[in-house]
């Protein structure tokens, strides 16, 4: 249960460059004047974002995972409870799993 | 009205937290069954979720990981996996220009996509109190940290299939935190299809990640920007 010096230090490295990403467009966003169209292109960027995370992860998975999609839209639409949507996926996935999909 | 920053907002995001950690902890958990699997012990495996707290860029780090460590070489998959959050700080101007010290640079520390788009959701719904990206991204932040650790000190025990139901968890939550971002049709139907299709082409192309999602994330948010813009000079 010990930590290694060069371990440590590939994991800091790690850190260190990944706040810099969470912090350093923030942080050059507010020393200089971005122009409207930049400022409306980050007003936009969550649901493209998103987008593509569900298109890129269900490519990466079986039809099952697309059609599991299908009632996780549908509970999210009608109830907006993540729990119950997340779960409702799981769901509906395990379905499929056991009907040979 | 004022942008405010209070206990009561930073319980609010904590509350918002809870029914997401289902779709954060098995993937959690299998970075840190990859990470024993890789040689890490249980507090390096802690420190490293603790600072980096990203989840698909301690996956790729870990797959390149060898003994001992090329810094370089886990530095720059960190790098380059989570160059995605460049934009995301930047967007979340609106509650950011707002705060100072600790509140604003911590706020940015436990950032991750889904506080991005949820406190996004909260904006537009008129939310005003920037407590709720702190205690949402804190609750997560907990939460991801536990997960490794578990996924760490459970090993083998949990190692569950690839194509296990439980691990739908994760892309069920994507779909979700989508479609809390629904307004419209015009509005997003066609921004949707194109950071998708984006996304998928890059993808095809064979662009390494997190290129792909970059491409249609930008593409997709250029489309609706212009829209937006063009809505705006039509009706003043």
């Amino acid at each position: 249960m010990t930590m290694r010096w060069d371990v440590t230090l590939a994991i800091l490295a790690m850190g260190i460059v990944t706040y810099l990403c969470r912090a350093g467009g923030y942080a050059v966003l507010r020393a200089v004047r971005t122009p409207p169209l930049v400022d409306a292109l980050l007003r936009n960027l969550p649901a493209p974002l998103f987008a593509a995370y569900v298109a890129l992860a269900l490519s990466k998975q079986d039809p099952a995972a697309t059609l599991a999609s299908v009632p996780v839209v549908a509970a999210h639409a009608k109830w907006g409870n993540f729990g119950l949507s997340i779960v409702v996926g799981v769901a509906a996935m395990a379905l499929l799993r056991w009907a040979g999909l | 009205m004022r942008v405010t920053f209070t206990r009561v907002g930073i319980w609010r995001g904590v509350r918002r937290g809870v029914p997401l950690l289902l779709g954060i902890a098995p993937f959690g958990v299998v970075v840190g069954v990859i990470s024993l699997g890789k040689g890490l012990t249980l507090p390096e495996t802690v420190l490293m979720s603790a600072l980096v707290f990203a989840g698909a860029s301690q996956l790729l780090a870990l797959e390149l990981w060898t003994n001992p460590p090329d810094i370089l070489a886990v530095a720059v998959a960190a790098l380059v996996v989570n160059i995605r959050m460049v934009p995301i700080g930047a967007a979340l101007s609106f509650w950011l220009d707002h705060l100072r010290g600790w509140r604003l640079w911590g706020s940015l520390f436990v950032t991750v996509d889904h506080s991005f788009a949820l406190s996004v959701a909260e904006n537009r719904a008129g939310g005003r109190d920037a407590g709720f990206l702190f205690g949402l991204g804190v609750f997560t932040w907990f939460g991801w940290v536990g997960a490794t650790a578990l996924g760490h000190g459970m090993g083998s025990v949990v190692a569950l299939p690839p194509d296990h139901p439980l691990f739908y968890a994760a892309t069920a939550s994507f779909v979700a935190i989508l479609i809390a971002l629904w307004r419209g049709v015009r509005q997003d139907v066609p921004p949707w299809i194109l950071a998708a299709a984006a996304a998928l082409g890059a993808q095809a192309m064979g662009l390494p990640a997190p290129a792909p999602l970059l491409v249609g994330a930008v593409a997709g948010a250029g489309l609706a920007a212009w829209q937006e813009m063009r809505t705006r000079e039509v009706r003043p």
